[in-house]
């Protein structure tokens, strides 16, 4: 069989590739979640891991238990269905737990090249502590021009402003009571 | 806000693909095109590009394997990018790169390369010494036969492995064009002849690509440049320009025609950001002028000197057009906004992970590759062959 025997070098960079898709096929089992393709393309197990992340925000049910005031002049008002932490931010975030286990050397080896975040701040522990805890009261200047400046992709009827001409750099609060801020509720003068 | 005009939605003011992204269209472009130009040799036996059969092969080889890095560089987790391999997604074109990456790679490039190469490697084997001899060994995956019949075996199976390459190369670029022109929610993108466009840019910067390099190599070991075979390869280049153009002009022809929401967008954008990148050095000096030069080769019977320059010059602006086309697709078709009412700004860094410091490496490096590869295989002919072993 002397084809065979002249075209042996051919057979043997054959098996050259029958090799590495072996070494691939290995390597992918013990690479490859156990639990990925479970649900779709993705690892199923994240699932739960993502549900077992502690909640970072309260609820306007929590803050109104004890803001019942504010809960009322907001209810009056344009911001009647901006939820309080979408202004004030999460008021549920837990300090990281001085218990949690060291992590891994991958993680580790990530965190140099990609630094993680960092942990979250006291302050924002409000709800879980109200007594001791205050949060930052936000800077209307700031805060309200972030969705109250005037863009061509926002709907006509959406209040906009070009806060520099609008209020040469004063305060919002001095004219708009930002619970209700049309100007007949009043402003926080 | 800085560079920024008009109203652009918040994820778009931000360029996302860096000059790294238009690298990589080029690269693999330059690939593909050395490829066709390889195969006018093998498959379609155009005898005077022959000289440069086997250094464009191993053009082809070290463009690919620079190829994957510009997207690796791009990737937040760049260690995930084996992932693609291990959970191939297979509803998802650029997740398949992976596979059409590896298969034009290995069982295309590669194996051409060791059955093209396989005579001189057994050859080299015996005579070289060191470290050489080992690599040579391990090339040789230990068969020594280099018999008439397995040579012959070796062409057979070579011609049918180019025959399956030139739609494999097709493949490749195609796919890199189709990448773009799939993408429906842009309008600089959108359209089904970008692969078209994409496949016949690259042959033209790829044919290129490698008729310098042949002129630059040759001028370097004081050798003879073969006229015959760098006029055919001019020739195919022209031709192979006019096509490119055309389906170039036909796309611009049909936007102007069609003229639909996004066309004043579009029609700004080409009149001011991309003036410079499009009009001057896509179209004028990267399209026109080595068509008019190329032209004048074909019809005016000039010196051979006179040749070689024009041909050098018209390669050089080939090159820098087809890369200029792939800035202005790139980095085009993120500049304007999707709402058509505003346009932002690209400010390439300088010295970051994807800064023009590492796109100028990153277009270095397979010319490092390509020295390594001369070193290790010349294409050129052997100056006195070292007699044949025996067979094993």
């Amino acid at each position: 069989m002397s084809v065979f025997k002249d075209a042996g070098h051919l057979f043997r960079f054959a098996g050259l590739f029958v090799l590495a898709f072996l070494v691939f096929l290995v390597v992918r089992h013990y690479v490859v979640p156990k639990s990925f393709g479970e649900y779709g393309h993705y690892r199923g197990a994240a699932m739960g891991e993502i549900a077992a992340h502690p909640a970072k925000f309260a609820g306007h049910d929590t803050c109104e238990a004890c803001h019942s005031d504010v809960a009322d002049k907001k209810s009056k008002g344009k911001h009647a269905h901006v939820n309080c932490e979408a202004c004030h931010g999460a008021l549920f975030q837990r300090l990281p737990n001085p218990e949690q286990p060291r992590p891994n050397l991958y993680k580790r080896f990530v965190a140099l090249i990609i630094p993680p975040a960092p942990p979250d701040s006291p302050l924002l522990r409000h709800a879980e502590d109200p007594s001791s805890v205050k949060p930052e009261m936000p800077d209307t200047a700031v805060l309200c021009a972030r969705c109250h400046t005037a863009s061509a992709a926002k709907p006509k009827g959406f209040p906009q402003v070009a806060p520099a001409d609008h209020s040469n750099g004063v305060p919002c609060e001095t004219c708009h009571q930002p619970h209700n801020p049309a100007i007949d509720a009043g402003g926080a003068k | 806000m800085n560079g920024v005009e008009g109203y652009m939605y918040p994820n778009e003011i931000t360029l996302y693909w860096s000059v790294l992204i238009v690298l990589y269209p080029y690269i693999t472009g330059l690939v593909a095109g050395a490829f066709i130009l390889a195969s006018l040799e093998r498959v379609f036996r155009v005898e005077a590009v022959k000289p440069t059969y086997r250094l464009a092969l191993l053009t082809a080889l070290a463009f690919l394997l620079v190829a994957p890095l510009p997207l690796v560089l791009h990737l937040g987790h760049p260690f995930r990018s084996p992932e693609m391999y291990f959970t191939p997604h297979s509803t998802s074109a650029m997740a398949m790169f992976g596979y059409v990456y590896m298969w034009y790679l290995m069982a295309v490039l590669v194996f051409e390369i060791w059955l093209d190469y396989r005579r001189e490697i057994v050859l080299l084997s015996q005579s070289s010494t060191g470290l050489l001899r080992l690599i040579y060994k391990v090339m040789t995956l230990g068969s020594t036969n280099i018999s008439p019949r397995s040579l012959a075996i070796d062409e057979r199976v070579g011609w049918i492995v180019t025959l399956i390459g030139i739609p494999s190369a097709f493949l490749l670029h195609g796919y890199v064009g189709f990448i773009f022109g799939s993408i429906k929610a842009n309008p600089w993108w959108s359209s089904p002849l970008m692969p078209v466009v994409f496949i016949f840019s690259a042959m033209v910067s790829g044919i290129a690509g490698v008729m310098l390099l042949y002129m630059g190599i040759n001028k370097l070991r004081k050798q003879a440049i073969d006229m015959r075979c760098v006029d055919t390869i001019a020739m195919y280049m022209f031709y192979i320009y006019i096509i490119d153009f055309s389906l170039e002009m036909l796309d611009l022809v049909h936007r102007i025609y069609e003229a639909n929401e996004s066309f004043n967008s579009l029609n700004f954008m080409v009149h001011t950001k991309l003036y410079f990148s499009q009009i001057v050095l896509q179209i004028c000096l990267g399209t026109i002028t080595p068509l008019v030069l190329l032209f004048l080769t074909q019809v005016v019977k000039l010196p051979e000197i006179a040749r070689k320059y024009m041909y050098v010059i018209s390669g050089c602006l080939a090159l820098i057009g087809v890369l200029a086309m792939r800035w202005n697709v790139v980095i085009g078709g993120q500049l304007f906004s999707k709402s058509f009412l505003g346009y932002t700004t690209y400010k390439m860094a300088l010295a970051t992970k994807e800064g023009l410091i590492v796109a100028i490496f990153l277009t270095l490096l397979p010319l490092l590759f390509l020295w390594v590869l001369v070193k290790l295989l010349p294409p050129w002919p052997e100056k006195s062959a070292p007699a044949p072993a025996a067979a094993d």
